[in-house]
């Protein structure tokens, strides 16, 4: 990555009343799949504070691009074409160098590429639906795919997910990681959704929701989105306790 | 006024849902041609150093129904120790083992499984040693933000009763969730995410 020294301090701890709580019986399968006990607090140690890091050579030519990388040579998948990026900060606003992120979502029509799912809306045989890439030195990332649709799912008798990308990110602990999912700006269906309203304060759900970014849009070709993820910050490591002896 | 605190917050967790294969394990979801290999699928690379061990077992929700969409990661030390990250100042881990392992639970029996070597000990922040362990991290439908917790071995009683994170739990019985059952090379560790066996899991 860099001769930037590597960060060895505690991770933040996390606000659990900022993220979802378990048990959100209005979305039904968290009922039986929620911890009843009360978590047990844990200070970092440092099998919180490592974690696995991913060099550049993990990827492949497209696994950035959806639109290609599952399409037959000269065809592309079907859809509106769009570029998402933004950058992997910290709770400091550090950018987080050489994260992971691996996204996945529906096609064009909602549905996803995958044997239990039976959604009567069509495959695309041009679009596999996954992708993946690293941050650059400052925490950067981007990639290309197609705006997935709505997808409808058996939870209320006529429960529709909103528009959404699923992002898996890897920071440098494994106390970060984390997996969230990106909205777009506008959708209707952002307000009814049984899974965003596990998250109960409106700006924790607002960040999720990527704003429409025309000023990096290419003209004739893709629309943008700008999507940035945050991710625990750390201590400095100067006063933290240290081995005796060491 | 004094200045302010400046601090972002967290993005906010949402489940992994039903296809997360799709994303994390492409080739199991049989999205084949788009990447090489799946990530987290192999720990050893080469010859690893240390105790050759498989670990296996099952998530059970609150019925006692095996989880068959839920994908579950590991991290751990290699054989004396030491984490493969960046972070970790001790010295050079074994450079044959990733230390990380990914692995969804199959679609049919809900059953997950890693080969991996035995963890060495880890210094707890103030010296002691925590005994051997792996920590794991589980994300499905109907689990709004990832769970952590932590497997012990069954052979390791002694160093178990000094262990200065499983000292802190405070119903005693409640251990015993922690303790992944070995039987020859192969170790099995349920997790039960609710009821009277459920799993300690811990806020990190």
């Amino acid at each position: 990555m860099s001769n930037r020294k590597p960060e060895t301090g505690a991770f933040f701890q996390r606000d659990r009343a900022w993220q979802p709580d378990a048990y959100t019986p209005w979305y039904k399968t968290s009922v039986l799949r929620s911890p009843e006990k009360a978590l047990l607090s844990l200070g970092n140690t440092l099998s919180e504070m490592t974690g696995p890091v991913f060099g550049h050579d993990l990827l492949g030519e497209l696994d950035d691009d959806l639109i290609h990388n599952f399409a037959k040579p000269g065809e592309s998948a079907i859809g509106p074409r769009i570029i998402v990026h933004g950058r992997i900060l910290d709770e400091r606003g550090k950018g987080v160098a050489g994260a992971l992120l691996e996204f996945w979502q529906a096609n064009a029509g909602g549905r996803y590429r995958h044997k239990k799912e039976g959604y009567v809306a069509a495959l695309d045989p041009n679009f596999g639906g996954c992708g993946r890439t690293i941050t650059d030195e400052d925490g950067y990332y981007s990639f290309r795919t197609i705006r997935p649709g709505p997808y409808p799912w058996p939870n209320g008798v006529n429960d529709w997910r909103p528009a959404h990308i699923h992002f898996s990110v890897f920071g440098h602990g494994f106390a970060q990681r984390l997996i969230t999912q990106m909205y777009f700006e506008g959708d209707p269906l952002i307000p009814l959704c049984p899974i965003i309203k596990t998250i109960s304060d409106p700006a924790a759900i607002d960040q999720l929701i990527a704003p429409l970014d025309m000023a990096n849009t290419i003209p004739m070709d893709a629309s943008a989105y700008k999507f940035d993820i945050v991710l625990r910050g750390r201590r400095s490591t100067m006063f933290e306790n240290r081995m005796e002896g060491n | 006024m004094p200045q302010q605190l400046i601090q972002f917050k967290e993005s906010a967790s949402q489940t992994a849902g039903p296809y997360v294969h799709i994303g994390c394990t492409p080739n199991f979801a049989e999205i084949s041609g788009v990447y090489e290999e799946d990530l987290g699928t192999r720990m050893l690379i080469g010859d690893a150093k240390g105790e050759r061990l498989t670990i296996k077992g099952r998530i059970l929700d609150g019925t006692g129904t095996p989880l068959k969409d839920a994908l579950v990661e590991i991290w751990q030390a290699d054989s004396k120790g030491l984490y493969n990250s960046p972070s970790e100042m001790r010295g050079s881990s074994d450079p044959h083992f990733t230390g990380f392992g990914r692995c969804a639970t199959d679609m049919a029996s809900g059953e997950f499984s890693f080969e991996t070597v035995k963890p060495g000990r880890v210094p707890f922040p103030d010296g002691r040693l925590m005994a051997p362990h792996v920590t794991f991290w589980i994300v499905a439908r109907g689990i709004n933000i990832g769970l952590h917790t932590r497997m012990y071995f069954s052979d390791e009683a002694g160093a178990n009763g000094e262990d200065p994170v499983l000292a802190r739990i405070e119903h005693r019985h409640r251990v015993d969730t922690l303790i992944g059952k070995r039987e020859g090379d192969v170790v099995t560790f349920d997790i039960h995410l609710q009821g009277d066996n459920e799993t300690v899991f811990f806020d990190i």
